[in-house]
């Protein structure tokens, strides 16, 4: 399994990239303070179909990627740097009401609190059918009925009935599955779901990552999943970017990068998870939070909460460095690997 | 929903109730009690002690007060003394009311149509110099009083260029009278000559009377769009692709407009406040002038009628708007 | 799994475990002097809360090397470092400055006396009903030849008292109402706000006349009573609004756990809190105050002496000269304005500073 998996990803690697994101820098600039830089030069490439995962704690820009990478982001107080090419066009010089085509059509986002994400006074097929009849052309009466045909398909029950719903009336599952079914509505080529899950129940959790996963197979549908949880990484992604303090500090195909993560931080991230086949054992968390961070400029921003630091790591900005379809960043990995989790063993085993 | 409204409605009768009994104190707390009340202060002590009979003044309170609600709900309020002498108070509010609302109607549109669009305008380029200025304009518009408002106006407008009428309702010109609304009167019956001239004596009265609920409503307007702009769902809209003007429409205006609604209801009350002032310095004939003129001649058959209507206009003004919430809102209505 | 990486123990001069100490026993001596202080800052320096938002204000929060910068600020104290930076509250403030050293020192800064009819000789009720500007008097007279620069200094008293006195009557009778019903809850918590609903479901001009009605002749005092009962709804909604969600609480709640008895819990921790809003409400209910008395007056309601000089009333007067003489109307007005701006315009601001919601 795990060696056509590797064929399969090198076949994959070889197809030229639907997104392809380069140096992108956000950083927001409040009048009488400092810069920040949220993210800060990350590059990543995401093929036709494939399911990359973008990971790591609360503050680490994973969010302010997607939202630069949909134009998202306020008009003001902020500069985007960097180029994001997707099919050959670089988003962020389109002009704006080229932009407005795209996004809902080509590229279409998941967000993370289902209710807020919805209209509260609208009802739910007119705010599926809404996308239809922007980017479809379809007249309200014609898309009520695709609207409809959508809601089943992310498995909403009684879907007609449904479409004259407000989504207060509606469970939190429910909600997340037709902010879905409006994020597929026109069958974009690529998808951006952010913590899609977190704000639902454990059991509701693994439906939603079952019904993304079916759809993304089923329509081939490229999907970054933005998660500060490697357990949903583990059971959906085709290879994972770890941010730390906006900047990639490692990537890798999932089995490799969970057999052998290389970063402390990766490495911390995957110790702090439940594992079934650790019962009894302690988890241990990463000490500290974003808050203790190093500037980039002259350090790594990883440095004080490191289980492993050496002087230069607070001396000299480690670089990304690319080997073998992994890139890693740091001055003093890990080494003697990590006994967690052998190969094959991933999905099922991480709790969650 | 109807659950709601029937218990918008036991509301407002509980508001009724205290009101008639506040009423009914404050009846005989007036100088001379509600004997004067009613027949004025000239009337004969002949007179005075047979209405005193009548209205059982020898009575026990409760008795007093049962009788008094009783006279209200058949609408025997007492005769005028000095607003029209010897007019029934109840009639003299049936002449006037049409008059007030045609004016505050008139008021409210203009606020409205001059408010929302500024207010979102302000909220949607916040921090700039026109959203700055508009709520300084605003804060200052507050300050002003509205008699000093219609003053100016008047002064300006009718007195210095005599473009528009300087006070009334309507030019002398004959017109027929069907509803009491003079420009609807007029628009009805074909004398449009009738409905112009209506709508010349409104239009300084009514813009005077607008810049306090254009004020408050501009500036609940603009605070409503910047909440509403910064929520998930405008994001999720913005994620479609949707056009600008679906955005605006249906997922800003549509969740901004509540608060808005339920402002525009509590307006009613400065509303009328604000024409007591404003028909006093236009001599407007509306409920508002007659108030004055009662207190002045200490009318207070009129007053109490006045008063009564007001709060009972107030009541159900925001009963209309609560309802109108709940069918605009679906997170009330389907509860 | 013996050799799962643990928090390895720090080596004393590793210079990064160093730093990391030094680090965290700043952030938890700020979190303590944000627990004493009440600080929204130190809320922010955990950082474990919401996913990363890009709203700059985080930003200074999370970027290393800020926090510490940050002394921990009680609520007061840091709406009034942002108030002392923002011109609005500025001038207002010296607006409201300015006019209460004025009515203060009235019967001192006027140049006249503003009850004697000096120019009374100049005054034709058919060729000149009002004296104008001229040597001593600078704004001219008013239809009774006295000086009306004067008469607008000497103006300001009176529309201090009104509405000093009105605002603070209608603060202790929003007290009264609203202790009672915020802190007994129950039957009377209903009685009380209906009572409250009635008089604000009642217009105010419309309430103030009625009360005005009831004395038998108008005086000063008719006015001050009449604008402070339009107040006591107001106060009494929010002082009950203020108590109700502090019942909950958690300092009322130790409190309780102490054993204190409910009089001194109210007095001592609940009503204490909730004067923060009540301040505000009260610099712009001054403001409302200041116009109501300006309209009440020149409807009538107000001191029928003439001699005693009023804005609102030498407006109303000003109204028989309009077609001449229409700066009569105009220096009274702007005195009420300007006053009434000064009120708002500090208030709001005072308000904003004090809003978690507009704390940027």
């Amino acid at each position: 399994m795990t060696t056509t998996t590797t064929e399969r990803r090198a076949a994959v690697r070889e197809t030229a990239p639907l997104l392809s994101v380069r140096d992108l820098t956000v950083t927001f600039q409040r009048h009488g303070e400092e810069p920040f830089r949220a993210v800060d030069g990350v590059s990543f490439d995401v093929r036709p179909g494939e399911t990359v995962g973008l990971v790591g704690e609360s503050g680490c820009g994973k969010s302010v990627t997607s939202l630069a990478i949909m134009r998202l982001l306020p008009k003001r107080g902020n500069k985007v740097t960097g180029t994001v090419n997707f099919e050959g066009t670089d988003l962020l010089s389109l002009s704006d009401a080229k932009m407005r085509d795209r996004r809902g059509r080509d590229i279409a986002m998941v967000f993370q609190d289902p209710l807020s994400s919805l209209n509260p006074v609208v009802p739910l097929g007119v705010q599926v059918a809404e996308v239809l009849e922007r980017h479809r052309g379809m007249s309200r009466k014609a898309a009520m009925p695709v609207a409809a045909e959508l809601l089943k398909r992310v498995g909403i029950p009684d879907p007609v009935r449904r479409l004259r719903d407000y989504p207060h009336q509606l469970s939190g599952g429910m909600r997340q599955r037709a902010l879905i079914a409006i994020a597929v509505a026109c069958a974009p080529r690529l998808l951006i779901a952010d913590e899609p899950t977190t704000a639902l129940d454990v059991t509701i959790q693994a439906q939603i990552l079952a019904l993304l996963k079916e759809l993304v197979e089923d329509t081939g549908t490229a999907l970054i999943m933005i998660t500060h949880d490697l357990g949903v990484v583990a059971g959906l992604c085709d290879e994972v970017n770890v941010l730390y303090g906006g900047r990639i500090v490692e990537r890798g195909d999932r089995h490799p990068l969970f057999r052998d993560p290389r970063h402390p931080y990766t490495n911390g991230l995957l110790a702090s998870i439940p594992r079934l086949d650790a019962a009894g054992e302690r988890l241990t968390p990463i000490p500290g939070s974003v808050a203790d961070n190093l500037p980039w400029d002259h350090a790594c921003a990883f440095a004080p909460r490191c289980s492993q630091p050496i002087e230069i790591c607070t001396q000299v900005t480690p670089q990304l460095e690319v080997a073998d379809g992994r890139a890693l960043r740091c001055h003093n990995p890990v080494t003697s690997g990590w006994s967690g989790p052998s190969a094959g063993q991933t999905e099922g085993d991480v709790a969650r | 929903m109807l659950r709601y409204i029937v218990r918008r409605l036991a509301q407002l009768v509980g508001v009724t109730v205290v009101l008639s009994m506040l009423l009914f104190f404050w009846l005989r707390s007036l100088p001379g009690g509600p004997v004067n009340a009613m027949l004025g202060e000239r009337a004969t002590p002949d007179q005075k002690a047979r209405l005193e009979a009548v209205l059982g003044l020898d009575q026990p309170l409760h008795i007093q007060y049962v009788a008094y609600v009783g006279r209200i709900l058949r609408g025997e309020f007492g005769n005028s003394s000095a607003v029209l002498p010897g007019a029934d108070a109840m009639d003299i509010f049936l002449a006037r009311f049409p008059a007030t609302i045609e004016l505050s109607l008139v008021a409210v549109t203009i606020a409205i149509i001059a408010a929302i669009p500024l207010g979102y305008i302000a909220a949607r380029r916040h921090g700039s110099i026109l959203d700055n200025a508009t709520i300084v304009g605003s804060l200052v518009g507050i300050a002003v009083p509205v008699f000093f408002t219609a003053f100016l106006l008047k002064y300006w407008f009718a007195v210095k260029y005599g473009w528009l009428p300087v006070s009334g309702r309507q030019a002398n010109l004959g017109c027929t009278r069907i509803t009491k609304f003079f420009i609807l009167d007029g628009l009805m019956t074909r004398e449009f000559d009738c409905a112009a001239s209506a709508l010349k004596h409104l239009i300084l009265p009514s813009i005077a009377l607008a810049t306090i609920p254009f004020a408050v409503i501009f500036r609940i307007t603009r605070a409503s769009v910047l909440d509403v702009v910064s929520e998930d769902y405008v994001r999720t809209a913005e994620a479609k692709g949707l056009t600008n003007r679906v955005i605006r429409s249906r997922h800003i205006l549509r969740n901004a407009m509540l608060p808005v609604l339920t402002i525009i209801g509590l307006q009613v009350g400065s509303l009328l406040a604000g024409a007591i002032l404003t028909e006093t310095v236009f001599n407007y004939p509306g409920i508002g002038e007659a108030l004055v003129s009662s207190f002045r001649g200490r009318d207070y058959a009129v007053l109490q009628i006045l008063i009564l209507m007001a709060a009972v206009v107030f009541v159900l003004v925001n009963l209309i708007v609560d309802v109108l919430y709940a069918v605009v809102d679906p997170r009330v209505r389907t509860r | 799994m013996s050799d799962s990486p643990k928090p390895t123990n720090p080596n004393p001069t590793n210079p990064i475990a160093r730093y990391r100490e030094a680090r965290k026993e700043r952030i938890d001596s700020l979190a303590q002097l944000s627990a004493r202080d009440r600080v929204a800052v130190g809320a922010g320096a955990g950082g474990p809360g919401s996913d990363w938002t890009p709203s700059p204000d985080e930003v200074s929060v999370t970027e290393s090397g800020t926090i510490e910068e940050k002394p921990g600020v009680s609520l007061w104290r840091s709406a009034w470092l942002r108030l002392r930076r923002n011109p609005v509250f500025l001038l207002g403030l010296t607006i409201t400055i300015i006019f209460v050293l004025v009515a203060i020192f009235a019967p001192w800064i006027a140049p006249k006396d503003p009850v004697t009819g000096y120019l009374i000789d100049q005054v034709r009720r058919q060729t000149n009903p009002v004296p104008g500007p001229q040597p001593g008097f600078p704004l001219g007279g008013d239809h009774l030849g006295r000086d009306l620069l004067s008469r607008l200094i000497v103006g300001s008293r009176q529309t201090l008292i009104v509405g000093v006195l009105a605002t603070f009557g209608g603060f202790i009778g929003g007290l009264i109402l609203g202790t009672l019903a915020g802190a007994l809850g129950g039957w009377v918590d209903s009685l009380v706000m209906r009572l409250v609903d009635v008089m604000l479901s009642i217009p105010s001009l419309v309430l103030a006349l009625s009360i005005g009605a009831v004395a038998s002749r108008p005086s000063q005092w008719t006015l001050i009573i009449a604008i402070a009962v339009v107040q006591v709804p107001i106060f009494a909604r929010l002082l009950r609004g203020s108590l109700l969600a502090q019942r909950s609480s958690d300092h009322v709640l130790a409190a309780q756990a102490l054993g204190i008895k409910r009089g001194p819990i109210i007095f001592r921790h609940m009503l204490p809190n909730a004067m923060g809003p009540v301040i505000v409400q009260a610099t712009l209910a001054l403001a409302v105050a200041i116009i109501d008395a300006a309209a009440l007056s020149f409807i009538g309601l107000g001191d029928p002496d003439q001699r005693t000089p009023e804005w609102g009333a030498m407006l109303g007067q000003a109204q028989t000269y309009i077609y001449d003489h229409p700066h009569l109307a105009y220096y009274p007005a702007i005195c009420i304005i300007v006053v009434a701006l000064g009120f708002t315009l500090m208030g709001e601001s005072l308000r904003e500073a004090l809003d978690p919601k507009t704390r940027r």
